[in-house]
């Protein structure tokens, strides 16, 4: 067994990570271990993520204990990127985290500063940073900065070469060639490195000196557009909320207008005190922009929630997001107050989808098929229209030849035939017996042998029955008898009117 | 001499009680008419427009029939266009099979005209049925409300209220077993009915056994059994003699 984490005391008394257990018990008997949870961790790692996300919307998880956040865009609204740093490192040790912060402008570069910056903080400059109490964040300055970089900061270059990460042998290697720092391995020629250590090892040293740029995959998508905003002190009732969601919902509005569009997936994201974030997703079935529509929408998610908002000590920041967009020409109102009637009814199918859930309230859709439960099904309300197929219209005269209700899956049923692969005279279906008077059949359905490779599937014989009380029922018979079965099945599939 | 005339505090308070309501079911909206003279005449026209109506299925096994009168009269109230809003429950659909778009247009129904919503228990059922008939958008809404033990006077109450507030015509599915005092206009019971055979013994159209059970408008009780034809979406007279010119042999459907 070996040592995953340790803690400053730890860290003090000289055990390291990777020593095996047997050996960190003989240097202090008296040691407390427990047993390592990456899962827990990483759940723990997942939520630091997501309440990183009221600094920018862009957060990537580092595993296994790191989190890389974009700002490009963002640091104006903290006064800068010290201000956001300060308000991170805040934010997080109220948390009780010990934290490595470290800016960059790359990605990497960021990453090998807060990974390696440290050790080399610790080793050249004696200054212990465990805790952001006492240590900088470590910071690079960009690189077209003419007046160098600030007192206090780590350079890039001075970071050891494990930085780029390439596995002990490759490291041992560099180190062995005298190559101790990358700044040592950028001064040489690309080519030799590249042919010697690998394409990657290049690739990573300019990424890490930021002459190259990756950017992170956020683990959010990222919103078309939003609006967020941040409250002086923590509140917690509803009706603030309220308020401040109806600014903040016109102000998206306003965003939207000026694009010609309207949203149809709207995420508020209600950002606690304490970390915990709380996320709220609405979708409308047709574009738009209506604040008090969007309000009302969330209002009635809000209402469903089975867990009820618990604002805890208050929430301090709120942001709403759209999604998707839609192009949305700009309507003109009219004098009269009253909707029109197809807006009324997106409305209502709308809070009826937010309520019930968006899978909830559906239409009808006809497949191209003669296979019964491919031939109509039911789709999303807000699902595209596709008029490609159309359902039968029946013929004059005649009775209905589908059932209004379609069992699913269709379910057996005992029946007795005079002969097996005729007509059926009585069948059971729940513990009732149904005799038959009239019937209409075989409709002959076949399977779709030419959608399967083996060309096989049972032929169903459908009838159209009606039992002695004048219930309606369609029965089928599962494959042909003596040529795709010896002893077929009957099924219930549907129930006339 | 009317009581009224001579304690004019109660006249009074009756005109309040009448300014106050709404004219729920009293057909000021207009009336669907069942295409059925016979039955028309009884009912003075027709079922009211901006009411609510409940169906009763005779029993359990009845569902499907009394399920496919309300939906023939909401496609009739909807004749001039319009959506239909069809709630059903999880249990319903457990229970009867899910709605099926090919089998409603079989019965005349536009399937396209029809949205379904799913609602997971009765309160779900009923709150959606509160803004349903709040909304001035559909034309008719069939509400299945399964053992409706939450729909008592008060809900039903509110129900014809928002109805009639707002022009859509709804018909309340409900199981016999709970039926309690409601507001609704009209409440029919429904049954299946053997159907007039189609030469070599097939089924023949959609033949239901109804009854008139309670009107507000004091129509007294009836019972009536009628066929439905989805060519013009109207009730008839089931006929034992339509088709017996018809040349007798065996229907057969291969596909």
């Amino acid at each position: 067994m070996r040592v995953v984490a340790v803690d400053e005391v730890a860290d003090l008394l000289g055990l390291t990570v990777d020593m095996t257990l047997a050996d960190a018990r003989a240097r202090v008997p008296e040691v407390d271990s427990v047993p390592h949870d990456a899962a827990a961790d990483a759940r723990l790692l997942d939520a630091i993520a997501e309440g990183c996300d009221r600094f920018t919307p862009s957060v990537a998880v580092d595993p296994p204990n790191g989190l890389l956040l974009d700002i490009t865009g963002c640091a104006h609204l903290w006064g800068g990127e010290a201000g956001l740093v300060s308000a991170l490192a805040a934010h997080l040790i109220k948390a009780g985290l010990t934290l490595r912060l470290a800016l960059g402008d790359t990605p990497d570069q960021a990453r090998a500063l807060a990974r390696y910056g440290g050790d080399l903080l610790r080793a050249g400059r004696k200054i212990p940073p465990r805790n952001i109490h006492d240590a900088r964040p470590a910071y690079a300055p960009p690189v077209d900065a003419t007046e160098g970089a600030a007192p206090g900061l780590l350079d890039v270059t001075e970071l050891p070469v494990h930085a780029l990460g390439l596995g002990a042998a490759k490291t041992t290697a560099l180190r062995r060639a005298g190559l101790v720092t990358l700044g040592d391995l950028a001064a040489r020629p690309r080519a030799p490195i590249a042919a010697r250590f690998g394409q990657a090892a290049v690739t990573r040293l300019a990424r890490i000196l930021g002459e190259e740029d990756a950017r992170i995959t956020p683990r959010r998508a990222l919103p078309a557009c939003g609006a967020s905003c941040r409250f002086a002190d923590p509140v917690a009732r509803t009706d603030f909320i309220a308020d401040a969601l109806r600014d903040l919902a016109a102000q998206a509005a306003q965003q939207l207008a000026e694009r010609h569009e309207g949203g149809r997936d709207f995420g508020l994201s209600l950002f606690r005190a304490d970390g915990a974030v709380h996320r709220l997703r609405i979708e409308t079935g047709q574009p738009s922009r209506d604040p008090a529509r969007i309000c009302r929408l969330f209002a009635e998610r809000i209402e469903t929630l089975a867990d009820p908002l618990d604002p805890g000590f208050g929430y301090d920041m709120m942001r709403l997001d759209i999604f998707r967009t839609e192009p949305l020409a700009a309507a003109q109102a009219g004098f009269e107050e009253d909707q029109a009637p197809a807006d009324a009814l997106a409305l209502l199918t709308d809070r009826l989808s937010v309520r019930l859930g968006a899978g909830r309230v559906r239409r009808f859709a006809a497949g191209d098929s003669h296979i019964p439960e491919c031939a109509g099904f039911t789709v999303p309300v807000s699902s595209p229209v596709l008029p490609l197929t159309v359902h039968r219209t029946p013929e004059p005269g005649e009775p209905p030849l589908r059932p209004l209700h379609l069992l699913e899956p269709p379910q057996i049923v005992d029946v007795i035939a005079e002969v097996p692969d005729g007509p059926p005279r009585r069948f059971r279906w729940r513990r009732q017996t149904h005799d038959i008077t009239a019937f209409e059949g075989p409709e002959r359905i076949s399977a779709e042998w030419w959608k399967r490779r083996d060309g096989a599937g049972l032929t169903r014989d459908y009838y159209r029955v009606e039992d002695s009380q004048g219930r309606r029922f369609w029965l089928f018979r599962h494959g042909l008898y003596g040529t795709e079965k010896t002893r077929p099945d009957w099924y219930l599939h549907g129930l006339f009117g | 001499m009317n009581i009224a005339e001579s304690y004019p505090a109660l006249a009074q308070l009756k005109g309040q009680i009448a300014a106050l309501a709404p004219a729920a079911g009293t057909g000021q909206l207009g009336r669907v008419s069942f295409g059925l003279p016979a039955l028309d005449a009884r009912l003075d026209g027709g079922l009211a427009r901006g009411a609510v109506h409940e169906v009763l299925p005779e029993s359990a096994a009845d569902t499907p029939s009394a399920c496919a009168f309300a939906l023939m009269m909401a496609a009739r109230t909807a004749e001039a266009g319009g959506r239909i809003l069809w709630i059903t429950s999880e249990a319903r659909i457990r229970r009867e099979g899910v709605p099926y778009g090919p089998g409603l247009a079989e019965l005349g129904v536009a399937p396209d005209q029809v949205l379904i919503a799913t609602v997971p228990d009765e309160l779900a059922a009923l709150k959606a049925a509160g803004d349903t008939l709040r909304c001035p958008g559909l034309a008719a809404a069939l509400i299945d409300m399964g053992p409706a033990r939450r729909l008592d006077l008060t809900a039903s109450r509110r129900l014809a209220l928002a109805s009639a507030q707002s022009g859509v015509t709804a018909f309340v599915l409900r199981d016999r077993s709970s039926v309690i005092a409601s507001a609704a206009a009209s409440r029919w019971q429904v049954a299946a009915a053997p159907s007039v055979p189609l030469p070599g013994q097939a089924p023949g159209p959609v033949t239901l056994a109804l009854a008139l059970v309670r009107h507000r408008g004091g129509v007294p009780p009836f019972n009536i059994v009628v066929e439905w034809t989805h060519d013009d979406r109207s009730f008839r007279e089931p006929t034992l003699l339509r088709r017996i010119s018809a040349p007798v042999e065996r229907r057969q459907m291969v596909a």
